[in-house]
């Protein structure tokens, strides 16, 4: 018993050990480049950076707790940025006053949504109703998602917006950059979803046991269309942050993001199996890849050797994972049944 | 006594083997000599399968020693165990269904020889030798998916005998057999101790191995509570052993009178697996279905909750037909399941035991989209109150609980929807005798609050002690109907079997 109590104190949780990560790399570039990195503008312009990828994090967690994946997040966001892009060049024009424009905003952005909804609701229903793996069936539909953002656009990148549309992107709020407000707001929105909702919890016992959901006549095609929505309504949003920033949209920006993302899912902790995932996790993971990224381009390291540091992060976390995975699952085993 | 050691194939002294404080096994001794065949009884939970383990290297003991063929072994897995000549033969037989008879009987032979390339005519020459042996004849090219039960059994049998067995251990060998089949087996045994191989039968009904065995030993909570010639023993002082028990549980009370029918199920019929089956429960009532392995009863309990969608036929409760084949609409229709694996089926063993009961209650505690957590606390930390769930914290997984406990866990899970009909498979496999006594009690208990309860379970004295009425399935259909308060245990197993 004393295995379990002590699995449940602060300091012994996945998630401490992400904190004391977050907590070293920052101090570490701090020490190594403290007029740099620790300045405001350089705190400012990470806040800016990261919640796009961040927000496609989010949706791969919640994907990844039923034991699933989804690596159409990246193909969703784009078609989702395309459209509403398209929505604003058509229809908004630049010179137009703010508060037209501001209508034709709230058109894109419900559009992208909209888009973001029904691929995934494309994508639940391909894994609940035909009961195709996740990581084929998101596989192939991210790739359809890109081809209908290629077709509509030839593949070349749609510009000129409306100044407005650089609010999602580009403003502050108090001084709070609006992306990182908007993805503060969606990991508080999961982590209520995830642990306070009967739906939530759903997804976490699912996750741990898909036969037993079964038994427990829960409503697994539901519950999983819902899951995939979440994640599609969720890429859709990073689409939009993406656009904003990027002051156009294009059917193929942002494609390291998805490996990128499915990183930051499992660094942060959430169980590539399913059953296991916190969004303070994976927000700490996101912090710890942020600081490490931002720190080692001010040392001028070269973009080679920082995927290396990426790549050699994820094996470390994931080893001392395992570890602690195997040392619990050991005091486990010797119980009799 | 020494002499008995140095002869010995097996020779255990003062096993002791723990699993995180719990004692499976406490200073056990056991020998088998060559050409023995033992007996060894206990219930579920009693340490049988642990000893087992033991000599067949899977686990290590923590004290005592392990001697196989004369050599002291103080370092044991299944690799050395089996070039000792220890085999065993599970349940379920651990063949290749989509191999031949022949390439399942060598294939261990085969392996062993490090032979970089497979040869059919070895394979063949091996299998028909060891099936000569025991003087069978199977087709050594059919698959053996296609064969029967019993033949199946037959060919672990020969591959044991082709891998040179010296001990057989055979997990629950009669569970699945007709009489015939039985009579046959023992032949067989016969047979084989008089080529000097020793036999290991496990088993918690052992009346039909009772008289090729020499030597019978009980084990009970990790203890031998008895070991003697065979001749000693006869069912009723092994169950006495066995249980530690004199008096038996005692049998439902009658069925209320004028009890309505809660539940009907009509000619209800899955091609290749069940046909025709038709029956009624009464409020307050509990009705058995019982049958051997592979009878279909398995799967009419899933079809009950809709797990399995029949090809025909409809079940009602309460007057309104209930829609096969959706275990949602079942749980609607306030069905409940406790399913026969509870580790894989039944319950999510990583998360809570809280969380393992409240799943079945999210949906009544959620008010505004948000959960009352609670009153969700509240109320499954009472049905596991009730239900004297021993947990020292309701937050720990559900799987450092015992059997017993667990599935007390999955039990309040669906009581506390409050169901009409509850469908329990196995409900207590794999747990202890205490743990059962109690969870029969509990049966009949909620039985007299009115809830109608289909018991499904091939453990005869489970069903005598919670059953009104017990209906017998053979290859998919109902054969027979029972008064459970009436028929004996012999009879009960003569009508399984027959």
């Amino acid at each position: 018993m004393t295995d379990h109590a002590s699995t449940k104190t602060i300091t012994s949780a996945p998630e401490f050990r992400l904190l004391i990560i977050a907590v070293f790399v920052f101090g570490l570039m701090s020490v190594l480049s403290p007029d740099r990195f620790l300045s405001a503008q350089n705190l400012t312009s990470m806040a800016f950076q990261f919640p796009e990828f961040a927000i496609l994090a989010l949706a791969m967690t919640i994907t990844m707790l039923t034991g699933g994946i989804d690596l159409s997040v990246v193909g969703v966001a784009n078609l989702s940025a395309v459209v509403a892009a398209i929505i604003l060049t058509q229809f908004a024009d630049p010179a137009m006053p703010a508060s037209q424009s501001v209508i034709w905003l709230s058109f894109a952005i419900a559009a992208a949504l909209c888009i973001g909804a029904l691929a995934g609701l494309v994508n639940g229903c391909l894994v609940a109703f035909f009961g195709l793996p996740p990581i084929l069936a998101t596989l192939g539909s991210g790739l359809v998602f890109t081809g209908f953002a290629i077709a509509m656009t030839g593949g070349s990148a749609v510009m000129g917006f409306p100044d407005t549309v650089a609010v999602i992107g580009n403003a502050q709020v108090l001084g709070i950059p609006v992306p990182l407000i908007l993805f503060a707001l969606l990991a508080i929105v999961l982590h209520l979803i995830l642990t306070r909702t009967a739906f939530g919890l759903r997804v976490t016992m699912f996750g741990a046991n898909p036969l037993a959901a079964l038994y427990a006549a829960i409503d697994i095609n539901r519950m999983l269309i819902k899951v995939y929505v979440i994640a599609g309504l969720f890429s859709s949003v990073a689409g939009l942050i993406i656009m904003s920033r990027a002051n156009s949209a294009k059917a193929d920006y942002g494609s390291s993001y998805l490996l990128l993302a499915v990183l930051i899912a499992v660094l942060g902790g959430v169980n590539p199996y399913g059953g296991y995932g916190r969004v303070i996790g994976v927000v700490l993971a996101v912090l710890s890849m942020q600081f490490l990224s931002s720190g080692l381009n001010m040392l001028q390291v070269s973009n080679f050797a920082r995927e290396l540091i990426w790549g050699a992060l994820l094996i470390l976390v994931m080893v001392i994972n395992t570890h602690a995975v195997t040392a619990l699952r050991g005091s486990f085993a010797k119980t009799p049944k | 006594m020494s002499s008995d050691h140095d002869t010995a194939f097996i020779d255990l002294r003062a096993i002791t083997k723990r699993y995180a404080g719990v004692t499976a096994l406490d200073s056990v001794d056991f020998t088998v000599q060559p050409g023995e065949a033992v007996c060894l009884a206990g219930e579920n939970g009693s340490g049988k399968s642990t000893l087992i383990k033991i000599i067949s290297g899977v686990e290590p003991a923590t004290e005592g020693t392990v001697r196989i063929a004369g050599k002291e072994r103080p370092y044991l897995n299944p690799r050395i165990s089996a070039a000792a000549g220890v085999m065993v033969i599970f349940q379920d037989f651990s063949l290749f269904p989509n191999l031949s008879v022949a390439e399942n009987i060598a294939f261990a032979t085969q392996l062993s020889t490090h032979e970089r390339f497979f040869k059919s005519r070895a394979t063949r020459e091996i299998a028909r030798k060891a099936l000569d042996r025991i003087g069978v004849e199977i087709d050594l090219d059919a698959r053996v998916e296609t064969l029967p039960v019993a033949q199946k059994q037959l060919v672990a049998i020969c591959r044991a005998l082709a891998s040179q067995a010296q001990l057989i251990i055979m997990d629950e060998p009669t569970t699945a057999l007709t009489e015939k089949e039985v009579r046959r087996l023992q032949g067989i045994i016969r047979m084989l101790k008089d080529e000097g191989v020793a036999v290991i039968f496990v088993s918690h009904k052992l009346a039909e191995v009772l008289e090729v065995s020499e030597k019978v030993v009980v084990l009970r909570n990790g203890k031998k509570v008895a070991e003697g010639p065979a001749t000693d023993f006869d069912t009723q002082s092994l169950t006495y052993h066995m249980t530690g028990r004199d008096v038996p549980e005692v049998p439902p009370s009658e069925v209320m009178a004028g009890a309505e029918t809660l539940m009907h199920v009509e000619s209800l019929t899955k091609e290749g697996s069940f046909a025709d089956i038709s029956f009624d429960l009464k409020t307050g009532e509990v009705l058995g279905i019982t049958g051997l392995l592979g009878s279909g009863r398995t799967s009419v309990a899933k079809a009950l909750f809709g797990l399995v969608a029949p090809d025909a036929g409809s079940i009602t409760v309460e007057g309104k037909p209930v829609p096969t084949g959706d275990p949602q609409a079942a749980s609607m229709a306030r069905i409940g399941y406790v399913p026969e694996d509870r580790l894989t089926e039944g319950l999510f063993l990583s998360q809570s035991i809280l969380r393992n009961v409240a799943i079945g209650r999210l949906d009544a505690h959620t008010s505004g989209g948000f959960l009352n957590m609670a009153g969700l606390v509240d109320e499954a930390s009472d049905w596991l109150k009730r239900l004297k769930v021993k947990a020292p914290d309701v937050e720990a997984p559900v799987q450092s609980l015992s059997g017993g406990n667990q599935q007390r866990v999955a039990l309040a899970r669906w009581l506390s929807r409050a169901p009409r009909v509850l469908v329990l498979n196995g409900p207590s496999v794999g747990v202890d005798v205490g743990s059962k006594a109690d969870i029969h009690d509990i049966i009949r208990d909620l039985a007299s609050q009115g809830i109608g309860i289909i018991v499904i379970s091939d453990d005869l004295p489970e069903l005598l002690a919670t059953c009104h009425r017990i209906l017998v399935m053979r290859d998919g259909r109902i054969i027979d109907e029972l008064d459970g308060r009436s028929v004996t245990e012999d009879d009960l197993a003569h009508r399984l079997a027959s």
